[in-house]
């Protein structure tokens, strides 16, 4: 039996969650005495795949069918399918990012596995198995049985702690027959893998209260010197202040970095549930009574365009 | 062509959400229901499609599982421009048991595309229109930000963390919506509030609807430790309890 966790990466990198994934697969195994096999897809070195191995993976599989270039959603189910079956999977461990969404409903349907999606902590019983998801936009959560022998936990980021256990990890070279319809691809634009927003540690975003578009040089340097990504507010997305890639909150990105700093956001419900995960919250809003500072561990009242260049200064101070 | 689009009736995202005393239910009462979020961009993406295709599009449905108690947010979607609506009457358990209901009731219907939201904001699961695919048998795109009627079949823009493609997908699929596939609900007007009351409602019954997950309990979040606040000139302390307390920079 056995614990397979499907590993994503950015231009053969792996992304920041997968360590968290495989850690929180061994740490479910080290209760049900599984083992855990990680799955990488695509163009991604054997090196970088066998890192895992730190985190208790003691399976790598790499699949290298050249069908699964881009995210066709039955391609990767069929393989993911097969890998499951092969290993005698019982638990499936993805990432609730955009790919997790596209394929782990399909795959809780080929594999007749109860998914929960946006799993924030370990079980907390397994038999039965129960789980914790946010619910309602991070305004509850619900803990959920799943009734299936099969099981499919897609997590959110900061789900359980990322604990180092190292073991001999074997290597195994994948690949299966596929059949399934392709889309024709008729244009790609890659978004700078070394910059992305949802893979950062530090976000630094604007709202309203930086007053204009021709006003965001403090955010730009702010990140700059942190090392992190600028965000923004939908209501500055769509005044077209900042492009809407940009835009965290209900219906934009969702992150979860460990500082996120929000200039001039009153924080509307629906921006809250985009960043309420993040480790730590700063607030610098010129209205007291902002939401904003009801999710914030540290805050400023004051004018954006008065703290923000003080607080650069004192940033870059630090040595 | 014949487009069907997956509804969901959801809390407002602004309603106070509260179960009861047990904490196995939703406490309904005072709770302001509205189409969900996501689906009503796709739903708005489809209504543009269909005023722009001079006619090569001919219907939109809307279709939901749900009581009848869910019939006005069916009768706002046909305010806002879909011609026909059709409810499964079942309540769901599940992702899987909506998306079963879902496909069931597909099945009995000849269609191009159908369109669903990509996520509900009452469970956040993303799986429904997902799912339905795979009962369905279907090609699926997902994180859609954008969808064109391009001769016999559409172009679709899927964006996600790394980027995006523009692709080329022939008929019948599911795409399945997420932000920037329209830019603002429509807003029923009028005519199309007065012309709702005489489309047509189908109601058609559920299948058995097996569940995969039993929500067993719900629980509210714990109030976060109150804000620790600085003066606007002590942002000297502020990056010193960053470094020194939260140690994140």
């Amino acid at each position: 039996m056995s614990i397979i966790v499907y590993i994503e990466h950015l231009e053969g990198k792996l992304k920041k969650q997968s360590r968290e994934l495989v850690s929180y697969a061994s740490q479910l195994a080290e209760k049900t005495s599984q083992k855990v096999t990680a799955v990488g897809v695509g163009d991604i070195s054997r090196e970088e795949l066998e890192s895992l191995s730190r985190f208790g993976a003691s399976k790598i599989i790499h699949c290298s069918n050249p069908e699964a270039a881009t995210l066709e959603n039955q391609v990767y189910t069929q393989l993911l399918a097969e890998i499951f079956e092969k290993e005698s999977g019982e638990i499936l461990i993805l990432a609730n990012s955009f790919t997790g969404k596209a394929i782990a409903p399909r795959l809780s349907v080929r594999l007749k596995a109860g998914l929960v999606a946006g799993v924030v902590d370990l079980p907390e019983s397994l038999d039965p198995f129960v789980v914790k998801k946010k619910i309602f936009n991070g305004k509850a959560f619900a803990h959920s049985q799943i009734l299936t022998k099969s099981k499919i936990l897609s997590l959110n980021s900061n789900a359980c702690e990322v604990k180092e256990k190292p073991v001999e990890s074997e290597w195994e070279e994948f690949s299966s027959q596929v059949s399934a319809p392709k889309a024709e691809i008729v244009d790609v634009s890659k978004m700078d893998a070394d910059n992305l927003l949802t893979e950062s540690s530090i976000v630094v975003s604007g709202g309203r209260g930086m007053k204009g578009a021709d006003k965001w040089k403090p955010i730009e340097e702010l990140a700059s010197l942190l090392k992190g990504a600028t965000a923004c507010s939908k209501p500055v997305s769509d005044e077209g202040w900042r492009p809407h890639e940009e835009h965290v909150g209900q219906t934009g990105k969702t992150i979860a970095p460990d500082l996120y700093i929000a200039v001039g956001i009153s924080g509307a419900v629906q921006h809250l549930a985009g960043v309420s995960s993040s480790k730590t919250i700063v607030a610098i809003n010129s209205d007291k009574d902002a939401p904003i500072f009801e999710i914030a561990d540290y805050g400023i009242v004051g004018d954006a365009h008065e703290v923000l260049p003080a607080f650069i200064q004192s940033v870059s101070k630090l040595d | 062509m014949h487009i069907v689009v997956c509804i969901s009736h959801v809390p407002d995202t602004t309603t106070k959400i509260r179960f009861n005393k047990e904490l196995t239910q939703l406490d309904s009462q005072g709770v302001k229901w509205v189409i969900n979020p996501w689906d009503d961009l796709t739903l708005t993406r489809a209504i543009d499609m269909k005023e722009a295709s001079g006619g090569k599009i001919t219907k939109i449905s809307v279709i939901h599982v749900g009581d009848a108690t869910t019939e006005p947010t069916l009768r706002k979607a046909l305010a806002m421009g879909a011609d026909e609506a059709i409810r499964v009457d079942a309540v769901s358990s599940d992702s899987y048991s909506t998306a079963s209901h879902l496909a069931a009731a597909l099945k009995e219907l000849e269609y191009d595309l159908v369109l669903c939201g990509i996520e509900s904001s009452d469970y956040n699961s993303s799986a429904v229109g997902g799912m339905l695919a795979e009962i369905l048998d279907l090609y699926s795109v997902s994180s859609v930000s954008a969808i064109e009627l391009k001769d016999e079949g559409f172009v679709v823009k899927r964006e996600q963390e790394t980027g995006k493609e523009t692709l080329r997908i022939s008929t019948p699929f599911v795409a399945i919506g997420q932000k920037g596939i329209a830019i603002d609900p429509r807003i029923p007007s009028m005519r199309g509030v007065m012309s709702a009351r005489t489309k047509p409602l189908k109601v058609v019954q559920g299948e058995s609807g097996e569940s995969y997950i039993h929500t067993m309990v719900y629980e509210y979040p714990e109030p976060k430790g109150s804000c620790r606040f600085f003066q606007p000139d002590e942002t000297d302390q502020l990056a010193d309890a960053l470094r020194r307390e939260a140690k994140v920079i």
